[in-house]
């Protein structure tokens, strides 16, 4: 039994409907890639996962239990937790007290600690009374990555983390992808730079236009597949 | 030493306003609702506090020990089942829904107890003075003002040193992202609103024991409320009191060089502050 599924998930703005019909699966243990083009529903996928869009409660399953019409809050004490796109610092709070808000009102056993935090991101331990909107785009990073750790998840959804960073802050961002794999979370990463997720994904989704249009193991196919799934025409 | 002494008079009510304003403020800041009811649940208060002094023949101060955490459950219930639907994107209507609560708690008062101007018995202590040497201050003025002091400090207390604050300014900046780190942010603005329910029965305490009330004086506390928690800046505990003072400073100044001109002065010095700094003395760096 999968850690995670969406079955048949759709989701709308208004109107506008935004997914149609996504099925995908994480296995525990694993790390999913979903990568796709500007608007192709990525961040839509994770913001119906982590409960912040509310969907039928069947679509969704966390270890079997449905919670697709759960909110966000009732969400991550069972173990989810999420890196939204845009990183999202809470201006008022220092870098600390923003990785602290990470475990609200619940004690939390498991790897993840302040100072596992700190030991993953050092830079952090000496910025950590600095409001955490005053750091660079990659430590803020650090920071959104840190916060969601704190409550020592089982999934971790990553959106976009290399999103409008330098290609070397990047590399460091994704240096700490595979301690936090070695800690025993699952992990969905999002991103549109498909070099990096390809290379910690043991599977890959791709989505087009609110659908999932190729799934697979990263060397399973070609850069004429991928262009095919991404942009609907191929290379 | 008559100025001094109207200076130290217009500080001190300044405390009295700050009561008034630091429940405002308080949930201004977090959840940017501005409850036009404010007054009338002060006025309430106060008309809570004058049931159980006349009922069980209580002191003013423990029958207010004993309304707050009852007006600490009525502000979580206000927030939870009313003012909460009220809140989304359109600022509108949760200032019809708190006025239209302001014209129902008046009447609703109104109905219990008349329009009959009340007093909270306070004994002594309404007379009692201590010398200071160059003037006389009165204790309940005193007690007003340290009073106010207590509440800004301990609210800021909880603000930045707890984890109930930490929680308040996190879904203060972004309540979607709170709501990523299991925060309700539906708990929180109630228990925002409960904890101003505290700071308002305080506020109704000496404003029951220092002058007389009647249902209808609601809008009026609401206003000098209001205009404390402008000049400080919207979201900032110290500016609502140094705001309080400003309006308490102006009204006995005023007062003093034409006992008509104590209310007027109050507002001139509203409009001056508003003119030159337009977000208050102690603006938030970001919103
Ligand atoms: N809040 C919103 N309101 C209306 N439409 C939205 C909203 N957010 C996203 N969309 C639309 O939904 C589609 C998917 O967006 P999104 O999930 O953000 O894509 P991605 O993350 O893959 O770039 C896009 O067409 C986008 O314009
Ligand atoms: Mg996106």
């Amino acid at each position: 039994m999968s850690l995670l599924t969406t079955t048949g998930l759709t989701a709308h703005y208004g109107d506008f409907q935004a997914l149609f019909g996504v099925d995908i699966a994480l296995n525990e243990g694993e790390t999913i890639a979903i990568i796709g083009a500007n608007g192709a529903g990525k961040t839509t996928l994770m913001r119906s996962i982590s409960g912040v869009l509310q969907n039928g409660p069947e679509m969704i399953t966390l270890s079997g239990q449905p919670i697709g019409g759960l909110s966000a809050d009732q969400i991550l004490p069972l173990g989810l937790a999420m890196v939204p796109e845009g990183r999202r610092l809470f201006p008022s709070l220092s870098v600390e007290e923003n990785l602290l808000i990470g475990t609200y009102g619940r004690k939390v056993d498991g790897y993840w600690s302040l100072e596992a935090i700190y030991d993953l991101f050092p830079i952090l331990a000496e910025r950590r009374n600095n409001p955490g909107t005053a750091l660079s785009g990659g430590q803020q990073q650090m920071v959104a990555i840190g916060r969601a750790l704190m409550s020592n998840p089982k999934v971790l959804l990553c959106d976009e983390i290399s999103l409008g960073l330098a290609p070397v802050v990047i590399k460091d961002i994704y240096a700490a992808v595979p301690k936090i794999q070695a800690s025993g979370a699952s992990l969905i990463v999002v991103e549109q730079d498909i070099g990096q997720a390809m290379k910690v994904a043991d599977r890959v989704y791709c989505m087009m236009e609110g659908r999932v249009t190729l799934e697979g193991t990263p060397d399973s196919f070609s850069r004429n597949d991928i262009h095919a799934a991404y942009f609907g025409v191929s290379a | 030493m008559i100025w001094l002494d109207t200076l130290v008079q217009g500080i001190l009510l300044g405390g009295l306003y700050a009561l008034f304003a630091a429940g405002l403020s308080l949930v201004f800041g977090i959840m940017r609702l501005v409850n036009l009811a404010h007054g009338d649940l002060i006025v309430m208060a106060a008309y809570l506090i004058l049931l159980l002094v006349t009922l069980l023949g209580l002191s003013p101060f423990v029958a207010a020990a004993i309304a707050a955490p009852l007006m600490y459950l009525i502000g979580w219930g206000l927030q939870k089942h009313l003012l909460n639907r009220t809140l989304g994107t359109d600022i509108l209507p949760p200032l019809l829904v708190t006025f239209g609560l302001s014209i129902a708690l008046q009447n609703a008062l109104l109905e219990g107890f008349s329009a009959d101007s009340q007093r909270l018995p306070t004994g002594e202590i309404s007379t009692a003075s201590v010398d200071l040497g160059v003037m006389t201050v009165g204790v309940l003025p005193l007690l007003t003002f340290g009073s106010a002091v207590a509440v800004i400090v301990g609210l800021n207390q909880l603000f930045y040193r707890t984890e109930l604050g930490r929680a308040f300014r996190a879904t203060s900046d972004d309540p979607t992202t709170a709501s990523l780190m299991g925060i309700r942010p539906s708990d929180i603005f109630a228990k925002a609103t409960a904890i101003a329910m505290l700071v308002v029965t305080l506020a109704a305490l000496y404003l029951g024991m220092r002058s007389n009330f009647d249902p209808n004086i609601g809008p009026a506390r609401l206003i000098y409320a209001f205009q404390a928690v402008i000049i400080g800046g919207l979201g900032s505990l110290w500016g609502t009191l140094a705001g309080g003072i400003i309006i308490g400073l102006a009204q006995t100044i005023g007062a003093a060089i034409n006992p008509e001109w104590q209310i007027l002065a109050g507002h001139v010095a509203f409009l001056i502050v508003l003119l030159l700094r337009p977000r208050g003395l102690f603006p938030r760096a970001f919103d």
